[in-house]
């Protein structure tokens, strides 16, 4: 049989047995569906998916912290390409779908892509609503909806200009804090007298208007916008009162519409949203919508939470379980700006029969709001301090009566049972019920079955088995509670490793917020990260100063101070206190003068020691500090420089004889070596890096152990890495082969920054590569040329200011301090 | 501590690096003086309790020194190791006056004869 026929096999087999679902959209709300269907009745159905997006499924939520610069997009991936291959979806990226033909059961996409479904889901979201003020159509106006919206303002940012924001609800608040934090300029226009007036009063509307303020975002209230005023892009926003606010930026967030456009072309009911019953069917029972699109007993929805419950219904519905029903429930939002705290739940507007109890501590910043009725619950409004809302939110689900605990109810569950509790014994206190993910919709129950059944250990676990806490991450803390509780001293928090007992942030969190908050110095550093110590410790303070540096080639001014002494008198402190020298011999090459330099120098300062090093080159030991300065003077004249024997960074790149002498060699392994280390010297990584080259496989220069190596072939060159011989033992990986010399130093170059720029302080390239994936590294460095290039020039750029000899300038003067003493009291003491 | 202080100038407070440290050469040996971040001075011997590791060399954080050989933490209000080891360095009288630094001379030599 060819291939051809069976490939005809299968798929005549494929359409006997197997439905074809069609999704419309790949949002948050099918993507939960899919997962639920493949989780209740797998290989039931093809899929595919028409995605107008070019991209795969992401989380939406998650767009404010990208925009901040506090997460990457692939943080914020739901199902990355390897899950549509796992469940043999076919999703068409960039594809709208425009037309659904119901009688030949089709769907067409605008690249005219026909494709027939058994079932069809439509999941086409919201629009944003552009309100239709002159000007609106002009480049620079922009929503706030989905990842190209998010780098069209990251590209806008990146001049710093003026932004307005119009609408001052949670998105637009969350827009403006974002484009704060990328240095933009920012004013927020809001329609009403008081911000988020439908959650909140107005003095706690002030509150909230403070502490946006306190940001350096101005906000402008009772702000009704006339016109957009520019040429070819927007240059200023007028107001109705004659304000005419610059603008290099207009961001609309002032409310979304359900996209049911396509489902009502296609003859299908539709109100606001595209209508659905219990089932999650639409008028025609073949098709379902879920998500913002649907319409449900008049309402429409614009939270995840009640999404995914459609999701789950679909998902029933789909797999053959006709009971699968829709029951909508309250819903819960938080405002996702770092440092402002503000949840809501349930009903919250003001009517005849309702009671409102409310506290207030302006000085605190807090506010806390419960809404009333019948002896229920059934809103709750908290700022400042939100620490309660999770038990306000089971009380408002439940509906539970608390006329027995009225008196102390707004102070929360640590009151209700009359004295106060810890967090996590509040925690500990909760019903099995409480839902702990709003989100996801998991409750306490659920947890704590999870952890003690899957022997869950940390919080990665349990947001894999559970989802909890695994979309907008507002929960974590109440989650790790749970795990401590439910574990007890078996939990060890390993999630994030801190850097040190000054800080609970890790190294990765660090590097991320040096660059998403511009911080340029250590104590600007400790002060906008909270740092817990006054001045660090002897661990934060080197990574701190390695991270700046490698961040702020050329601007940041090195703080000796918070090196090791190693790195602060560009020597080896040796056991007795006495210093080593190493001077560099560039690829392993000397020559009769260095030779001579040196025997010279160590008779002068009667230096005890002299050897040859592991790494060859020669080593002076037993330096006394005070000669350190007029060692490094001669040497100089010589020719030589520090060997950074000492150093987080480059120390030697070993070399073979290759073609210079060897019959075996096949390239100037040499000659490359001591390019190599001519182009790379002085540069600071996050812990040693140690070169190789060999002129053949037979490897004399021992390259397939070292951080980086090369080991020259005939047709080129073949460039390993992540290598280890020291406190481990590991062979080199692979990273790719090149032909020419230019193009080893252009990788080599290239794979030194990434590692300056992802390493860990102390974490030396085997590590480093084995954290992030060997492949992740391969592709970045060798496959993506642009992406090559890029870090290449960076490390140019960056060579500009590190290739300065720290023996020179000493010599020279500077650091006079660190090999003087302050005094000398013998002569005085002898004196007595 | 000796009955009479005698207090010399060993030098300006300027002339230590904040969080940083230098040396004054004594008879009994090296005397390592340290400046802190909130410019208090403390004089303490150049000489880690654990294996006689030059403290002056180590890396100041708040009234601390982490010793540069084997990372031991000293107290330099107190000369002992914190945390779990043990182990005390000799502390000396230092005062800071119109941004001199003074010694206890006296108490120096006091040190020397103990030695
Ligand atoms: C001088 C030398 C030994 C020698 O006499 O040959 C040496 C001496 C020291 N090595 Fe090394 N290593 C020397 C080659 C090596 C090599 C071989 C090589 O480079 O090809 C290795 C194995 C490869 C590697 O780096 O993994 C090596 C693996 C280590 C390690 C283990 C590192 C690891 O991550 O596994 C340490 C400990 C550390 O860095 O934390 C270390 C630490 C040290 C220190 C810095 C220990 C210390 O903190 O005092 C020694 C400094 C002595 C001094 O004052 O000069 N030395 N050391 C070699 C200097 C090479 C040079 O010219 O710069
Ligand atoms: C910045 C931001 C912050 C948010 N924060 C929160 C929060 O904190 N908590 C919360 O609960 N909710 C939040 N939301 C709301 C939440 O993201 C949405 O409720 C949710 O994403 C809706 O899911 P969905 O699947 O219905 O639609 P979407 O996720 O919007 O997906 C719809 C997809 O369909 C595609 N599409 C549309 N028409 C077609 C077509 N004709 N053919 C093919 N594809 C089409 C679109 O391109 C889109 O990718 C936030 C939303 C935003 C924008
Ligand atoms: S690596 Fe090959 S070329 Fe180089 S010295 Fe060894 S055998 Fe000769
Ligand atoms: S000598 Fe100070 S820690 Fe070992």
């Amino acid at each position: 049989m060819t291939m051809k026929s069976l490939e005809l096999v299968r798929s005549t087999k494929a359409t006997a047995h197997r439905q074809r679902l069609v999704v419309i959209g790949n949002g948050m709300a099918p993507g939960r569906a899919l997962d639920k269907l493949f989780e209740a009745a797998p290989g039931a159905y093809d899929v595919t998916i028409f995605n107008a997006e070019p991209r795969v499924n992401y989380d939406r939520i998650m767009l404010s912290p990208v925009l901040s610069g506090e997460k990457k997009f692939e943080q914020i991936v739901i199902h990355g390409d390897g899950w549509y291959v796992k469940h043999g979806v076919t999703l068409y990226k960039g594809s709208t779908v425009t037309a659904i033909d119901r009688t030949a059961k089709t769907v067409t996409s605008a690249r005219g892509i026909t494709v027939p479904y058994d079932k069809l889901m439509i999941a086409t979201g919201s629009l944003p609503i552009v309100i239709p003020v002159p000007g609106h159509k002009l480049a620079g106006v922009l929503s706030y909806r989905d990842l190209d919206d998010v780098e069209a303002m990251l590209l806008a940012a990146k001049s710093r200009g003026t932004a307005v924001v119009i609408g001052g609800g949670l998105l637009g608040l969350e827009a403006a804090a974002g484009l704060k934090d990328q240095g933009m300029d920012v004013t927020v226009l809001h329609l009403m007298p008081t911000l988020m007036e439908r959650q909140l009063d107005p003095a706690a509307g002030h509150l909230l208007q403070r502490a946006v303020e306190a940001r350096g975002i101005k906000v402008i209230t009772k702000a009704n916008t006339k016109a957009i005023l520019g040429e070819k892009k927007v240059e200023a926003v007028l107001l109705e009162d004659g304000t005419r606010l610059p603008a290099d930026l207009v961001i609309m967030a002032v409310g979304i519409r359900p996209n049911a456009g396509l489902a009502k072309d296609a003859g299908l009911d539709v109100g606001r949203g595209i209508q659905v019953g219990t089932d999650m069917r639409t008028s025609d029972p073949d098709i379902f919508a879920v998500g913002e699109c649907a319409e449900f007993a008049g309402q429409t929805y614009g939270l995840v939470a009640p999404l995914y419950e459609m999701a789950t219904v679909i998902a029933g519905q789909l797999a053959g379980d006709a009971s699968a029903t829709f029951t909508p429930s309250v819903t819960a939002t938080r405002l996702k700006v770092t440092g402002i705290n503000l949840f809501s739940a349930g009903d919250f507007a003001d009517a005849k029969d309702r009671e409102d109890i409310v506290l207030r501590d302006a000085t605190r910043g807090i506010y806390k709001r419960v809404v009333l009725k019948d002896n229920k619950v059934i809103g709750a409004v908290f700022y400042g301090d939100t620490t309660d809302g999770a038990w306000f939110f089971d009380l408002i689900k439940k509906g539970s009566d608390i006329t027995a605990m009225r008196e102390t109810l707004i102070f929360g569950p640590s009151y209700a049972g009359g004295s106060a509790l810890d967090p996590t014994a509040a925690v500990a206190a909760l019903p099995d019920e409480a839902e702990i993910c709003g989100c996801n919709g998991v409750c306490k129950g659920k947890i704590t079955t999870a952890i003690t059944q899957l022997g869950l250990k940390n919080l990665d676990d349990v947001r894999a088995h559970t989802k909890a806490s695994a979309s907008c991450g507002t929960c974590t803390g109440l989650v790790e509670q749970l795990i401590k509780v439910t574990l007890g001293d078996a939990y060890n928090p390993t999630a994030v490793q801190p850097m040190c007992a000054c800080t609970n942030l890790g190294h990765d969190d660090v590097r991320r917020l040096i660059v998403a908050k511009d911080l340029k110095s250590i104590p600007d550093l400790m002060q906008a990260l909270e740092w817990k110590t006054s001045c660090g410790c002897a661990k934060c303070r080197p990574a701190l100063n390695y991270y700046l540096v490698a961040t702020w080639p050329g601007e940041y001014a090195d703080d000796s101070q918070s090196r090791y002494i190693n790195e602060r008198v560009h020597a080896n402190i040796q056991k007795d206190g006495t210093y080593s020298v190493v001077p560099r011999m560039w690829g392993g090459m000397t020559s009769a003068k260095e030779l001579r330099a040196i025997a010279d120098v160590v008779e002068k300062f009667n230096i005890p020691s002299v050897k040859c090093t592991g790494g060859q080159r020669i080593d002076m030991l037993g330096v006394k500090k005070q000669d350190l300065p007029a060692v490094w003077a001669d040497l100089n004249k010589a020719g030589m420089v520090s060997g950074a024997a000492y150093a987080k960074g480059l120390r030697t790149v070993k070399t073979c004889v290759g073609t210079d002498w060897c019959r075996f060699g096949t390239q100037d392994s040499t000659g490359l070596g001591v390019k190599l280390e001519k182009f790379l010297w002085g540069s600071w990584t996050p812990a040693k890096l140690k070169l190789a080259v060999s002129g053949c496989p037979r490897n004399c220069a021992e390259a397939t152990c070292k951080d980086i190596g090369v080991i020259c072939v005939d047709s080129g060159y073949d460039i390993h890495f992540a290598g280890a011989a020291g406190l481990d033992i590991k062979g080199t990986e692979v990273l790719g082969h090149v032909a020419t010399e230019d193009e080893a130093i252009e990788v080599i170059a290239a794979l030194t920054q990434l590692y300056r720029e992802q390493g860990r302080y102390l974490e030396r390239v085997y590590k480093w590569a084995k954290r992030v994936g060997i492949d992740t590294v391969r592709q970045q460095v060798m496959d993506d040329v642009e992406r090559r290039k890029a870090l290449h020039g960076r490390f140019v750029y960056s060579q500009k200011f590190a290739q300065i000899d720290p023996w020179a300038e000493r010599a020279a003067g500077k650091d006079a301090h660190e090999f003087a003493p302050l005094a000398d009291l013998t002569f005085k003491e002898a004196a007595e | 501590m000796t009955a009479k202080a005698k207090w010399v100038d060993i030098g300006a407070l300027d002339s230590i690096p904040v969080r940083g440290a230098r040396v004054v050469k004594t008879r009994a040996g090296c005397i390592a003086v340290f400046r802190t971040a909130e410019n208090e001075a403390f004089a303490i011997d150049d000489r880690c309790p654990h294996k006689q590791g030059p403290l002056s060399q180590g890396i100041v954080h708040g009234r601390a020194v982490t010793c540069p050989l084997h990372n031991w933490v000293i107290s330099l209000e107190t000369g002992a190791a914190t945390g779990a080891d043990k182990g005390q360095t000799k502390t000396y009288a230092l005062k800071i006056e119109g941004g001199r630094l003074l010694l206890d001379a006296a108490e120096v030599a006091a040190g020397k004869v103990a030695a």
